[in-house]
């Protein structure tokens, strides 16, 4: 029935070159303000419980904890927007960084270890690309299979062991600020690689392919959008950030395990997909992404600063992710439900709910009331 | 009743048996034959393989990955994933533990009966975020694998259960052999067989397979398909919740980090057995055949002493091949009819 | 046999304030086959939501057995015995035919486990009493559309569907599948189900139907036995005004061959396909579905490869394996299924018109937003999409204006040989006019056009020269002048492969 028409513009039989109703555009924007709301209530309700939080050192501290997430987070935006995903981005980091730091035990040099990393790493998301691209496999399969194939990799250079003692002038990479300033060098590049990953995604040829491969692949490629190359381009291009982030995370920490970054994936799509990116592709924004990055560090930064274990502020980053999707939707269905009928049995489902939840927290308090009670 | 047949649908397809045609129609053979050259090769250079002993060992080490890629299979069936169900077996092994170690005499049972149930709340919740907040499966599961886990740090506050904590019964609630062989794997056989029955031969079951092979259509059959994908993740928390007191059986211990990136396993072993992640899908005994692969490949690996830290490398290696070759195989299928 | 089963009484639809229905009325009777006729935009399928539950009327009544009902959802409708077959199938691809027949209703055995025998068995009485052969235990995907449908009628049956409604069902079939389908319609029909017929192709219902009801911008017209009516007659209840059905087409004197293939073969779907093709030449593909036309298009326009065989451009042999390579050689292909090859939906006219060829507005990868809306201003002028501005989204526009957006998009590439696969398929009588007078002109400035069309009167209408193909092989070519129906259908389904030369 889908050729049937829409009743509104069967009677408008001009055509205007301004768009007059919502358009795509306006919708996002609403997800963006919506961002910015929260992370101006982030930055209240912080700054009253801690004086340190408006700290510009303390900012500047934090901020580099965040920029390997983003790193990735940036071609993670490309993948997700064209409906596909990476899950080995962390793994593929973790793999890079033990490289560097195998080499570096060695003895080569460091900047020619790190070049190796990150020409492993782009390896990785080259064998990621040609699989998903060639071979025709789901992004999901392949990258959960080489998520356990990188990391693997970097156990196996590493062990047990650790790869420690880079030199300063690696370390100024993930320690270092941009001249006298506070600006750690690192935020400074991903700002940078924000903005051009930003202007080639929402005002290049190559962006406008994303959205269509995102929307309608086969469409797209009748449309002689070359689908292969630009897949296969953005895991290759994934791999080499993901491979970046882990030179910088090795710069940071000063020293490279082989489970470095273990998780992060994870963290990267939530930070994608609360900026807005609609995981089953086709939506979204970089500035979405790049606000839900920062109203994830703030948030994280001022729970650290009242003490917040990291794994509970995980909790919270999760619950966060799951109400900004889940709330619009409940608003929706509530203002569309108005006018049904009244039904006991929706009520008596809802309160039983209720009850199994309550129940739950009950007994999860009552088992450890000893030392729950002492918080 | 009709006066004329119709046309359509006359050419009767030709009943040509090759190898190929054996593939499409049973996908497990593809993993059967993997499992075959592995088991060989093996077997020929570490003898010890094919040892009751070893072989025990292997079924063991994939007991509690079998039980929960049942959860799993089910969930994938309609269309979705559960990436909770690590953090489930955690929160529930670590509940679980506390109560037990606080509170002596508690009967195992009803140990048993706790954790299904916590099990099944955390399932409720997963199911009610996906078919009332219409949050994509892969995010709301991906949000409460963090939330769980967190609630593992907090609810722990940092301490862990060991193993003289727990009472021995708890124990040998996994260990023990009044049949032979260990209770473990009788489970896990017992949940594959229960699950194997419930897809195959109930409606709800088969009404699974609806559901992910075309929603719109399931709604249109009377199916009602948020109903069913409410199901597949209470039952997927529920199992996951029993995977977690045997966990704390089998590990005797639950810490902060117990089952840690166990949903990928579980995933793959599904994927590797032949079901497709966008639903519809996939057999019990496929999915039963990819974890037996799993943990042969595990095994294997230490038998043919391949360094520990290389071994993680390897595992995923084989299974890019296994989901490239199967890849290849239906492609070829595909292209010779 | 002819009580009333189904009545509706003035009923008015409004969506956010704008009337789509408009007081229709409408009563279907035990056994009959009642078409509903109307343009695209017209109602009818707003209408029979409101028969299935899916919309409620904003105002009227509906009775069921005389008796005052209201369908709160699909649900309602199904359990009074109200049956629906949409144009998107919803069968199970994933589950076998005897399945899809009975899910939801599998026979239990005495331990509430599902009996598959029993479930094969019944479900092989089913289709033969409905003379249906298809084997039970494949998968729905693997079945032809026709198969699909049969299965779905099947499934209907199964349920004794007092009321059946049937939109669109002919639209992907060919001629012989149509006739299949309508000696099964007329099967069940005996049973006393109703059916409800929608279709675009008016030849059809003096054959299958027993009244029409027309419906014209919402509003009923009027509802007529079929046989105190006619073509002519109900074109103009249709459109409120008398359309020509002459095909505008203008001889056009044989020119130079623009493109020849020679012996294309893909190795499954065809094989060992010839043809020439001249500027300002319309050349008809005409065959069943599944005759591999659609395959031949696709190896053409480089979407899929060939195994053996040459295209050659005004003499030069070329290589084409990409979209965008046929584009580059001044290739374009408008593809049978809008909505999944055509267009991009979710996106703005805008997007979808300059989609091909972004380059144009590019400059080092940078697109010019405003020369790109200009010029998609221009092209959308030409093709008189109506639509409230270009930014709106092409999933909001009518199958007719989906259509003109995509012909648009190819056009403004400015093809030389221009590839049409069903052109006008599902879209209204005065598109589809429109479409042949776009045709006929670009013919005329020596464009080179392939028309793949399953309707035989456009074939015959449009085309210079035609060819047949069946199961993947040219069967026949005929001339415009020696063309003719019973030609073209002998060539589609005859046995014996009889390759004409040219």
């Amino acid at each position: 029935m889908k050729s049937q028409a829409n009743p509104q513009n069967t009677s408008a039989a001009t055509i205007s070159e301004r768009a007059t109703r919502r358009s795509l555009t306006d919708v996002f924007k609403n997800w963006e303000l919506l961002l910015v709301v929260l992370i101006i209530i982030v930055v209240l309700v912080n700054t009253r419980l801690s004086p340190y939080f408006l700290n510009a050192k303390n900012i500047s501290r934090t901020s580099s904890d965040f920029m390997e997430i983003g790193l990735m987070m940036l071609p993670m935006v490309f993948i997700v927007v064209t409906g596909n995903i990476d899950l080995s981005v962390a793994s593929n980091m973790g793999m890079s960084a033990s490289f560097m730091g195998l080499l570096h035990n060695m003895g080569v040099n460091i900047w020619l270890a790190a070049l190796a990393g990150l020409a492993l790493g782009t390896l990785g998301g080259v064998l990621n690309g040609y699989l998903i691209a060639k071979v025709k496999l789901p992004s999901l399969v392949v990258t959960l299979g080489t998520y356990a194939f990188f990391r693997g990799i970097a156990y196996g250079f590493l062990g047990d062991q650790a790869a420690r003692n880079y030199p300063a002038k690696f370390t100024y990479l993930g320690q270092g600020r941009v001249g006298g300033s506070l600006i750690p060098v690192s935020v400074a590049i991903f700002i940078g690689l924000a903005i051009i990953f930003g202007i080639i995604l929402h005002a290049t040829k190559f962006g406008r392919h994303l959205y269509a491969i995102g929307n309608n692949e086969e469409a797209a490629k009748y449309s002689g959008v070359p689908i292969d190359k630009i897949k296969f381009s953005l895991f290759v291009i994934s791999g080499f950030m993901a491979a970046f982030a882990g030179l910088v995370l090795a710069a940071r920490f000063g020293s490279t395990r082989p489970d470095n970054g273990t998780g992060l994936e994870l963290a990267v799509i939530t930070a994608t997909v609360l900026g807005g990116v609609d995981i089953d592709g086709g939506k979204g924004s970089m500035y979405g992404a790049v606000l839900s990055l920062l109203l994830i560090g703030l948030l994280r930064f001022g729970m650290g600063l009242v003490n917040i274990q990291s794994q509970v502020q995980s909790t919270i980053i999760g619950l966060l992710l799951i109400v900004s999707i889940f709330l619009p939707h409940i608003g929706q269905r509530i203002a569309a439900n108005k006018a049904t009928r009244f039904r006991w049995k929706t009520v008596l489902a809802v309160v039983g709910i209720i009850a199994l939840f309550v129940l739950f927290f009950v007994f999860f308090f009552w088992s450890r009331a000893p030392v729950l009670a002492e918080i | 009743m009709t006066d004329q047949e119709t046309s359509i649908g006359k050419q009767v397809p030709r009943q040509k048996l090759n190898l190929l045609e054996l593939f499409s129609r049973f996908r497990e053979v593809g993993i059967i034959v993997f499992i075959a050259i592995l088991v060989v090769a093996v077997s020929l250079r570490a003898p010890s393989f094919l040892t009751i002993n070893n072989l025990t060992d292997i079924l063991m080490n994939i007991s509690i990955m079998i039980i929960v890629a049942m959860a799993q299979t089910m969930v994938i069936l309609t269309g979705g994933i559960d990436l909770s169900v690590s953090s489930v077996i955690g929160l529930v092994a670590m509940m679980v533990g506390f109560t037990l170690s606080a509170n002596s005499g508690i009967p195992d049972i009803a140990a048993v009966l706790l954790g299904i149930a916590l099990g099944a709340v955390l399932g409720t919740f997963n199911g009610l975020i996906i078919t009332v907040g219409k949050v994509p499966p892969i995010i709301a599961t991906l949000g409460t694998l963090s939330i769980y886990r967190g609630l593992v740090f907090f609810y722990s506050q940092g301490t862990w259960i060991n193993a003289f904590e727990l009472p021995q019964s708890v124990k040998l609630l996994s260990k023990g052999k009044p049949l032979g062989v260990p209770n473990l794997i009788i489970i896990a056989l017992l949940i594959a067989a229960l699950t194997f029955i419930f897809l195959k031969f109930t409606r709800v079951g088969r009404n699974i397979y609806a559901v992910g092979s075309n929603a719109d259509a399931a709604e249109f059959a009377g199916i009602r398909p948020q109903r069913i994908k409410l199901l597949v993740y209470v039952l997927s928390g529920l199992i996951s919740g029993l995977a977690g007191v045997l966990w704390l059986s089998r590990f005797e211990s639950a810490q902060t980090n117990s089952a840690l990136g166990f949903e990928l396993q579980t995933v793959t072993a599904a994927v590797v057995g032949g079901v497709s992640t966008s639903g519809g899908v996939g057999t019990i005994p496929g999915v039963l055949l990819g974890a037996l692969l799993l943990g042969i490949i595990q095994n294997s690996l230490t038998l043919i002493q391949i360094s520990p830290f290389w071994q993680l490398a390897a595992q995923g290696l084989l299974i890019i091949i296994a989901v490239v070759s199967d890849k290849l195989i239906s492609k070829r299928i595909v292209r010779s009819k | 046999m002819s009580e009333i089963i189904l009545e509706l009484r003035n009923i008015s639809k409004s969506f956010s304030g704008v009337e789509v229905l408009h007081n229709v009325d409408f009563s279907l009777k035990t056994g009959e086959i009642h078409a509903l006729l109307g343009e695209n935009g017209a109602g009818k399928s707003t209408l029979v939501k409101i028969i299935t539950g899916f919309h409620q009327p904003s105002s009227g009544e509906i009775y069921f057995d005389e008796e005052r009902v209201s369908f709160n959802d699909t649900r309602d409708s199904r359990d009074v015995g109200i049956a629906a077959i949409y144009q998107e199938l919803s069968l199970f691809p994933d589950l076998d035919v005897a399945e899809n027949i009975f899910i939801g209703r599998q026979p239990l055995n005495n331990t509430k486990m599902v009996d598959w025998r029993k479930l094969y068995a019944e479900a092989k009485k089913l289709l033969d009493s409905l003379g249906v052969k298809i084997d039970l235990k494949q998968k729905a995907r693997n079945l032809s559309i026709a198969e699909q449908q049969m299965v779905e009628i099947a499934r209907a049956f199964s349920i004794n569907a007092r009321v059946l409604i049937m939109d669109e069902p002919t639209s992907s079939l060919t001629l012989n599948e149509v006739e299949d389908l309508f000696r099964l319609v007329r099967n069940i029909r005996k049973n006393g189900t109703a059916v409800i017929f929608i279709s675009h192709r008016l030849e059809e219902l003096f054959e299958i139907a027993d009244r029409v009801t027309v419906l014209r911008d919402g509003s009923y017209v009027d509802t007529k036995p079929i046989a105190e009516t006619n073509r002519e007659d109900l074109i103009r209840m249709m459109v409120g005004r008398s359309i020509s059905e002459q095909f505008p087409k203008i001889e056009v004197p044989p020119s130079d061959v623009v493109l020849s293939v020679e012996n294309l073969s893909n190795g499954t779907t065809f094989g060992d396909v010839s043809f020439e093709l001249r500027r300002g030449e319309i050349l008809g593909f005409a065959g069943l579905v599944g005759a591999g036309r659609t395959d031949v298009a696709n190896t053409i326009f480089g979407i899929r490869g060939a195994t053996s065989g040459t295209i050659k451009l005004d003499g030069q042999t070329v290589s084409i394996t990409s979209p965008r390579q046929a584009m580059a050689l001044g290739l374009a292909y408008v593809p049978e299924d809008r909505l999944q090859h055509g267009l991009i939906p979710q996106m703005n006219i805008t997007k979808n018109i300059t989609l091909p060829r972004l380059d144009r507005f590019s400059q080092v990868g940078w697109i010019q937003i405003r020369s790109e809306n200009k010029e998609a201003f221009e092209v959308a002028c030409q093709m008189e999409v109506r639509a409230t501005s270009i930014q709106q989204k092409t999933r909001e526009l009518s199958g007719g204006n989906q259509q003109k957006v995509v012909l648009g998009k190819w056009l403004s590439t400015n093809p030389r040989i221009l590839i049409l696969d069903e052109p006008t398929r599902g879209i209204d009588v005065g598109t589809k006019a429109a479409v042949h007078m776009l045709m006929t002109k670009l013919a005329a400035e020596g464009m080179a056009i392939i028309l793949i069309s399953s309707e035989l009167p456009e074939i015959l209408g449009m085309s210079d020269r035609i060819i047949v193909m069946r199961e993947g092989y040219i069967t026949a070519e005929f001339s415009r002048e020696a063309a003719t129906q019973e030609k073209i259908l002998t060539a589609a389904t005859e046995d014996v492969r009889t390759r004409i030369q040219q």
